[in-house]
Parts: C-alpha cells; structure tokens; sequence
C-alpha cells in the first residue's frame, strides 16, 4: 500500500488578532502549524500502514519553512517527505496548487491513496482535494468519517458524512480521501519519531523537478485572483441581562418576538 | 511569467505595504521594501501603495477563454431525498440579483431520478431554464456521475456564471468539475455582485477563519464558479406567474460510475441538521456532564430547532462530533444561536459568528461569547435554560 | 530558571508536558473522584516512547538517567500526582532490573517496558514493616530450582496494574536483613493475588493494593543479584529513585502554584485583583522560591548520579524531603489563597494538597529521610576529625 498524504503549513488561525487602529491583521508571533485536519489525515495514514503495510509518505506546497512541518510530520509516523518549493508556484488558487501537488504525486508514483484533510482553515475552501484527484483523473471523496476496509481486490469501503447523516462507499483504489476530525484521534508524536526527523532528509522539488507546464503555475495558472481583502466590521456586543433570571429571559424572548423571528404574543408575563 | 516587482526608484520607504501584508511577505531592507517567498500576489501592498504606486503585478495567465461567447447564470440544483436542498432557494435569490444587473437568462442544472416535479419548482422561483437529465442511473448520492455531467452541460450550454451550494455535496462536486473545465471557482461566498464597469462576478468569502474577507474575480476564465454559504442569502420567493421552461438533456450519455453507493444511514436525531437548522442550541464546557445535554434538547425541541456543541464538548465524549460548531466542525448560519455554558473561543466564533441573533448564556460575564452575542444572559445556564423552556413553552 | 538541558532533553521535556497538557489534565478530576487507573494514559505514554527515556539504548531504550526520568515525572505531575505515578512508579520498579539484572532479565522485561507494554512495580513495604523495613515477614524458601514465596506485602503503587513485581523477600529469615533476596515476579504466576485496591487520600488516579503470595512458585532464575542482598537492591533503588518522588512532589507543587498565581489575577475583592495585595504577594513569592530551590537541588542530585557519583545517599535524601515538604506547604498554601472555592472540588487545588501528602510519607517517610541524611552527616563529621 502506497499512501501520500498531503498537508498544508498555516498560521494558527485562532491566534490571528486583529490590529485595532487600521483593521489589518497581525502576523508577528503568529505560529505556523499544520492545518489541523490534515493532522487527522497523518494519523489516518499511519494507521492504514500499520494495518495493511506500506509506505505512507507525506508531500507539501509552500516557501522553505515547510520544512518544519513536515518534520513534524515525520515525527508522528511519516516515512518519507516531499516539499514542492519554488518562487513560480507562489500566488497559486486552489486549480494551480492542485496542478502542482498533483504533479509531485505522479513523481512520487504508483500511489493507492492521497489523503488529506477535507479543508485547511486559511483558506477554508476545501477544493484541492477534489481537483487534485481531477488531475489525477482519479476519483475522490470528501468528508470521510470512517475507512471501514480496503479488500484484496483494491476495493476501499468509508463512510461519507453528510448534513443529514452519511452514505457508505465503494471504491476502487487509486483514490483521493478528505477527512474529517470524526474519523480519529491523532496520536502525539514519539521521542524516537521526533529524534528521526531532526535527521531526516527531505526531498525538496522545485518546478524543473516535476513535469509540469510553466503556465499553469502559480499566478498564472490561477483563474482566480484575489482583488480585495478586509476585516469584517467588529461585532458591538449586545444586550447583557444580569438581572434575575426570570426578568432576563422575559426581556430577551420580548426582544426576539418583536423583532420577528421568533413568533408569538407575549407569553410568560408575570 | 507572472511577477511582482518593487520599483526601486519609486519607493520611499515608508512601510505602507510592510503593515499591509497579511503573510508577512515584504520588508524593508536599507529603505526599501523587499518582497520574500511568502507572497501570494493578494494584491494588498500594491493597495497601500497608491500614492507612490512602487509596486507592481504582472500577470501572465494560461489558457484565457473567450469570454463573449459565455452568457447566463446558471445554477446547481441540489437535491435528495425528493427535496430541493434549502440553499437552491437561496442561490436562486442571489441569481435574480445578478440577473438585474447582467440581464441573462437564469438556468438550472437537474440531474436526477424521477425529478421532474422538482424542476415545476425551480422554476416557480423564477429560474428560465431547467436543463434537466431525468435517468434512473442518476442516484441521490451519485456525485461522479452528476460531475460528468455537469461538465458536459457547462462546456456545452456555456453560461458565465455557475453556482452551488456551499454544502458538502456542492462545495465536492464543483471543485471537480472547475478543474475539468479548467475555470476558476470560490468557494463558501456570503456575497456576490456584478461590478457595473466589467460585468464581472465579484465574490466575497471569508478566510483565516473568518478574521478577515476577500473578494475575488475570475477575469479570463467561464464559467465564473462559486459555492454560496447556505443560510446567508435570501431565498427566491415563489411566484405563480412562472414563465421558464425544462429542456431535457437526454443525448448526453450517462457515464459509469467511478464509486458504488452501497447505503444512506440518516442521522437517528433530528436535532443534528445543523446546516438547516433557523435555530440552534449549543451546549459547551458549561453543560460538565453529558446527560445535561438532554437540557440543551429540551431546548430545542421546543423552538424547533437542532443542537449544537463546542470542541470542548465533543472532546469530552458527551456528544458526537457531527454536532461540532465551529473551525474544526460546521460552520452555521441559523436565524438564532443560542450559546449555553460557551465560553467563545475564536474557534468556535469562527463556526457561528453569521447566525442571525447570537443569544450567549454564561455565569461568567466577561466569557467573549457576550463581545459578539445580540443579547445575552449572565447566569447559570441550569436555572436560565430551564426558564427560557417554561417561558417560550407558555 | 533555565536549566540549560540539551536539545534531546529539551524534546524530552516538552512531549511530557504535550501529553500532560492534552491527555491528563482533561482527565485528571475524573480519574481522582472515580479513583480509576487510567489505562489509556499507558498507552499514550508508551506511544510517545517516554517509558523508553530511562532504559539503556541496548534493550530499546532512549538511554537517558535520572536527570531526564525527574524531567518527565515532574512535567507528568504538574497535570496530575497520581496518575504520574503510572510513569513513576513504574520507574522504581525498572530501576533494580537496569542495575542488578542477568542479560537475560534485561533481555526479557526491558524491552517491553521500554513500549510501554507492560509497566512495573516495586514491593518492599507490609503490614507490620514501614519505616523498619528490616522487619519483613515475606519469606522465599528455597526448593529444588525454585522459590515459594509467601507473605503479604502492602500499599503497592501499581498493584494489580503491574506486570513485573520486585519483590524483597527473606530467604534466610535466620539472617534477618542479610537474608533477604530481590525476588521478580510475574503477574499471573500461581499463587499471586492482589487483596482490595486501597481507598486513598490522594494520588487516587493510581491503583494501590495488597500483594498476596500464598506458596507462589517462581523460579530461582528470577533472583536480582544474589541471595542476601535484597535490602542493598532496595537501598540503591531508592538512592535513583528518590530524586524521581522528590519531581513528583515539585510537579505537584508547581501545578498548584499556576494554579494559584492565576487565580490571584483573577479573583477581585475589594475592587482589586488579590494579586495587588501583598499578603497574596508575598505567598506566592515564598511558593515560587521554594520550588525552584527544590527543582534546582534535585537536578543538581539527578545529574550527580548520571555522572556516577558514589555515595549519593544523603543529597539523594536530601531532594525528596525538601522537595515534598515544599509540595506541602506550597499546596496548603495556594488552597488557602483560593480560599474558599480552593476547599471546593471542583477547583483542582484541593487535590492536589491531597496528592501531595503522600510524597513526605512513602518510599521512606520524611522522618527516615533526616534520619539518612543525619547519620551520613554524623559520619561524615567524624571523618573529619580525625
């Protein structure tokens, strides 16, 4: 069994402030972490090596400083790691990431799983995975909670979440695989693992490593483009109630049927 | 290629584009500013320099599409279980919008088994068109077969604009098919317009987590592609006077399916549809033990609406992950949000912070739940919850 | 204070503090009211190789010392005493195999300790035999090619939990303390049972029972060093080990003082912060000095033994005296500053006041470690004038 999963270095997304005077962001002394569902992704690999054999490699997109996450990936159980760095992928969308992860995973070769995270909490798009596989010209499945089983014949079995409940499915490998935090609890990483990957020599491709079309990468190769970016106006706060119970919520259920949303006359009047 | 460039000459150092760059990506060095490896080409620095106009962007962009020969909005009907999902209502109201500005025909892409009655109802919304493929192969949960074909209608009809619902099936299924067209997509828009000048669609989505907004364009690809968040934008109103009409697709060959859907288990409570739920109760760290959520239920089932639960609660093993809100879980939209023994951590803002009327119910009055609560209550939520029960039930 | 620890026990310190952090604290009330071992704490531990810490590199081991063990049961200890024991108390169990077991023992038992397979236990103390530990009763007589243990020994920190017991036993009773024989035994093997896990005052998270042994058959391969040097394998367990109860207690003092110092920032009384007040102050300060002066004594020590110093008995008595009578004072204290919901169990520094008890009574009573300390002093004193 051959597993690539693919992670992402993001900012620490719930440490992001926001600079009061001009509405910008602050960055500084913001961690760069692995998106945390491609954490999920990690342990998923692992475990599917531990119980079918294998290699489960791990492969990112981004500058140099990548290179600490995916030594901390490799601390968690990774056996090789893969960094596509290089200045003309930068400005990429969703279509030109996928183009380039895609082609790091035809040079890695003959993989049976590409896994991932259904979403990385920058971007927030959840897209790469299902255009990777389109580059793949594999199939792909989202939002998967559970991998019940892979078969002899190659067929895999996993449980689809969806708003309403999930769908269990078949497929034959190779495919693309997000998944969502349900599916596992990752582990921590182990000294030993950690001590391996203070060692461990990354493979690093830049664009002439892979074989890829110029034009499809970064900037260029991105139908889309970012023309705005803006801080949400700041929320007020509301009204607080700190009074007796009774009172407060008398006065919010008043508020909410005057305003509409909540139907009915005034009940509760004591 | 594509480049950004510091005009040397130009630049005065001033640091505008140091302080506006949310990746850190320029510095100054001896006075002037300098561009590293983490640009992403936002754009940003070249906005705060409009005075000096020191940096510029270059785009070289593969493969352009003739534009003029893409016309109409177009939208992805989403559907199982013999419903419309809630948020075609919705992408439909957004399209009518577009529709004034743009003044195309709206259409609707159907693909299903025994759908007919529910292209009658896209179209009482006002949609034009229903371009309909109704074949027995076509399953609830086919979403390969249903990309193929979406594809094939999109290069074959060729509208401009092609949207979906931000739900899990849409924001799966368009991604594909953006990426077989070779055409731009964004995903998870609270906002779209027609700039007046281009007539290009302007999407605005949230990103970091709902820290900040961005809008983007896809200028020289067709169709522009977006999924919508649900619950954001306003539904379609039915009308009788519906005047579209249903073209049914059937020359397009129905390809085979890639995955096998062996079954559907719907989720036993109906209080776990959080993506549709108008009211949503959410139990946090405040609830300390899992049979309090029968509290939170009682709640809910007396407003109608779904329960909810933060990280902390699903972490703690007193409820099942599917009723996770927040960055790691879903994000909701409902009308209310009613935040019980929820601190408000950034995490969990992130997954609720659109909800119409956020009401917060903590002991703690200086929890941040109440910086973006509408209205909150100082409390213990197991003297308030029970109140608001008694009260709202009459 | 910066104890300028290399990079490997820079790692070593920050994963404990990881699993501390993300899997104890969460569970660390519970395990005290439902007074349950947790069992998936091993697992963690075993996973993230921390059991490997102090094992020889040659049975799979990360072949770190004392120094690096007081590292990993101090950060353990600050999220939780008792279950830190599950890590500590298997320690006092691994240390006699590393230093008086035949290849083969090592070979055995090491390696799947190292994993965290298995943990294991130390047996010395009984009913009638604490603080005079020369007044065991446990007999293991010789027959043929075996021993048959029988006797009860009590209070076993891991009892039940454990699989590898080293047990001191007499098997010259004529002989009395010269008599006595390190002893290792199985779980399961006939004849050992465990009596009822003890309800404690603290350190409730780990299971303490009675070890029974009624005609136990073990065989006399499963002798550490020789027949009659039971109580120097226990003495020189206890020289390494004492440096290990002494990081407990400064754990469980340090996570009292966090505690504590934050809740002073907090609470508002009188229209201030209580930390404003200097009576709070000037608590936390004391809380804060003893602690480190305690840490930096038993790192000092730890180090000391790593570096193969001889006679470490009286600085080895000397951590873990000072350091649970630290723990002590320093628990007592940050209950009181959080006054009443510090009495309150829902707060957690309650707790930790009843955990910290414990560390100034086992693995030699505080009274038995001045005792120790004394004697060696005395001795040392009349060298001199000579």
């Amino acid at each position: 069994m051959n597993i690539v999963v693919c992670i992402k270095q993001v900012p620490d997304t719930t440490d992001v402030k926001i600079n009061p005077e001009n509405n910008t962001l602050i960055r500084e002394g913001v961690a760069s972490i692995i998106n945390p569902f491609d954490a999920y992704a990690i342990e998923e690999g692992v475990r599917l090596k531990e119980k079918y054999g294998g290699m489960v490699n791990v492969l990112s997109m981004g500058p140099p400083q990548v290179d600490a996450s995916l030594r901390e990936a490799v601390s968690l159980g990774m056996d090789e790691a893969y960094l596509l760095t290089d200045r003309t992928f930068a400005g990429a969308d969703t279509l030109a990431t996928a183009y380039t992860l895609a082609a790091g995973i035809k040079k890695i070769g003959n993989v049976d799983i590409i896994l991932m995270g259904r979403q990385a909490i920058d971007g927030d798009t959840g897209q790469v995975g299902p255009e990777v596989a389109e580059n793949l010209e594999i199939p792909h499945v989202t939002d998967i909670r559970k991998i019940e089983q892979i078969d002899e014949q190659g067929n895999i079995y996993l449980e689809r979440m969806l708003e309403e409940g999930y769908v269990r499915l078949k497929a034959k490998l190779p495919v693309v695989i997000t998944v969502v935090k349900e599916i596992n609890e990752p582990r921590l990483p182990s000294l030993k693992g950690k001590m391996l990957a203070k060692k461990k020599e990354i493979h690093t491709w830049s664009a002439k490593d892979v074989e890829v079309n110029e034009k499809r990468l970064g900037l260029s190769g991105s139908p889309t483009q970012v023309v705005k970016i803006f801080t949400p106006p700041k929320p007020e706060g509301g009204k607080i109630f700190d009074g007796d119970i009774k009172g407060s919520v008398r006065n919010v259920l008043q508020e909410l049927r005057a305003s509409g949303i909540l139907a009915g006359s005034e009940k509760g009047d004591e | 290629m594509s480049s950004i460039e510091v005009i040397l000459d130009k630049c005065i150092g001033c640091g505008l584009c140091v302080k506006a760059c949310p990746f850190a990506a320029v510095e100054l060095v001896d006075k002037k500013a300098v561009i590293n490896e983490r640009c992403t080409y936002c754009g940003a620095c070249v906005d705060a320099c409009k005075k000096y106009q020191a940096i510029v962007i270059t785009r070289h962009t593969f493969e352009k599409h003739d534009v003029s020969r893409y016309k109409g909005i177009c939208v992805y009907a989403e559907h199982r279980h013999g419903k419309l999902s809630s948020v075609v209502a919705e992408i439909i109201g957004a399209a009518l919008k577009l529709k004034n500005v743009l003044q195309v025909p709206i259409s609707a892409i159907l693909l299903g088994s025994n759908v007919k009655p529910l292209a009658e109802e896209i179209l009482s919304y006002g949609t034009d068109e229903v371009w309909m493929i109704d074949n027995t192969k076509i399953g609830d949960f086919a979403e390969d077969i249903q990309t193929e074909l979406v594809a094939q209608i999109l290069l074959e009809k060729k509208p401009e604009i092609f949207l979906g619902g931000g739900t899990i099936f849409g924001r799966s299924l368009l991604p594909k098919v953006a990426a077989k067209i070779g055409t731009g997509l964004t995903a998870d828009c609270t906002e779209l317009a027609i700039d007046h000048d281009t007539k290009l669609l302007k999407q605005t989505r949230p990103a970091f987590g709902g820290n900040i907004m961005a809008t983007i364009l896809c200028q020289h690809h067709r169709p522009q592609m977006a999924t919508v968040r649900h619950k954001v934008m306003k539904e379609a109103a039915k009308t009788d006077a519906a005047q579209g009409k249903i073209i049914e697709l059937n020359h397009i060959p129905i390809p085979d399916p890639a995955i096998e859907v062996l079954e559907f288990v719907e989720e036993e409570s109906e209080t776990v549809n959080l993506s549709d739920a108008d009211f949503i109760i959410s139990g946090g760290r405040g609830i300390k033990d899992p049979k309090n959520f029968a509290l939170i239920e009682e709640l809910a089932k007396a407003v109608g609406g779904a329960v909810g639960a933060s990280r902390a609660a699903v972490d703690a093993g007193w409820i099942p992950y599917s009723h996770q809100v927040g960055q790691t879980g879903k994000t909701v939209n409902p009308k209310i949000y009613i935040a019980c023994g929820i601190s408000g951590a950034i995490q969990h803002l992130a997954g609720m912070k659109g909800s119409d009327i956020i009401i917060a119910i903590n002991s703690d009055p200086s929890a941040p739940i109440f910086d973006v609560a509408h209205f909150g209550i100082v409390g213990d939520l197991f003297e308030v919850v029970p109140e608001l029960i008694k009260q709202i039930n009459g | 204070m910066n104890y300028f620890l290399t990079e490997e026990q820079q790692m070593i310190k920050e994963l404990a503090a990881k699993v501390a952090d993300e899997k104890i604290r969460p569970i660390a009330h519970e395990c005290d009211e439902k007074e349950e071992f947790p069992a998936e704490i091993v697992k963690v531990l075993g996973q993230a190789d921390l059991y490997r810490v102090c094992i020889p590199e040659e049975y799979e081991g990360l072949g770190g010392g004392v120094f690096e063990m007081c590292l990993v049961v101090e950060e353990l200890s600050r999220a939780c005493g008792g279950i830190a024991l599950a890590y500590a108390a298997s320690g006092l169990g691994i240390i006699p195999i590393i230093l008086f077991g035949t290849e083969e023992q090592k070979k055995k038992y090491l390696p799947r300790l190292a994993s965290g397979e298995i943990i294991a236990a130390f047996a010395l103390t009984e009913p009638d035999a604490g603080s005079d530990a020369g007044a065991i009763k446990t007999t293991a007589t010789p027959e043929g090619d075996s021993y048959i243990i029988n006797g009860t020994k009590q209070w076993i920190s891991n009892g039940g939990d454990a699989s590898i017991y080293t047990v001191i036993t007499l098997t010259d009773p004529t002989r009395g303390p010269r008599g006595s024989s390190a002893i290792l035994v199985e779980k399961g093997t006939p004849g050992f049972e465990f009596g009822k896990k003890e309800e404690k005052m603290g350190i409730r998270g780990n299971a303490t029972r009675e070890l029974i042994f009624q005609n136990c058959k073990v065989p006399k391969t499963n002798i550490l060093a020789k027949e009659g040097m039971g109580f120097m394998v226990a003495m020189k367990t206890f020289d390494q080990s004492r440096p290990g109860v002494a990081s407990q207690a400064i754990g469980i003092a340090q996570g009292a003082l966090d505690e504590a110092a934050r809740y002073s920032t907090e609470r508002h009384q009188f229209g201030k912060p209580i930390s404003s007040f200097q009576a709070i102050r000037f608590m936390l300060a004391d809380m804060a000095t003893q602690i480190e002066a305690a840490r930096a004594l038993t790192l000092q020590v730890a180090r000391s033994i790593d570096a193969g110093e001889k006679n470490i008995a009286k600085v080895s008595s000397m951590t873990k005296v000072f350091a649970s009578d630290v723990a002590m004072k320093v628990t007592t204290d940050a209950v009181q500053i959080l006054g009443g919901y510090g009495y309150m169990r829902e707060y957690p520094v309650e707790k930790m006041m009843r955990d910290a008890k414990i560390t100034q009574i086992y693995e030699g009573t505080n009274q038995i470690q001045r005792e120790v300390i004394g004697m060696n002093l005395i001795k040392e004193t009349l060298r001199k004038k000579k």
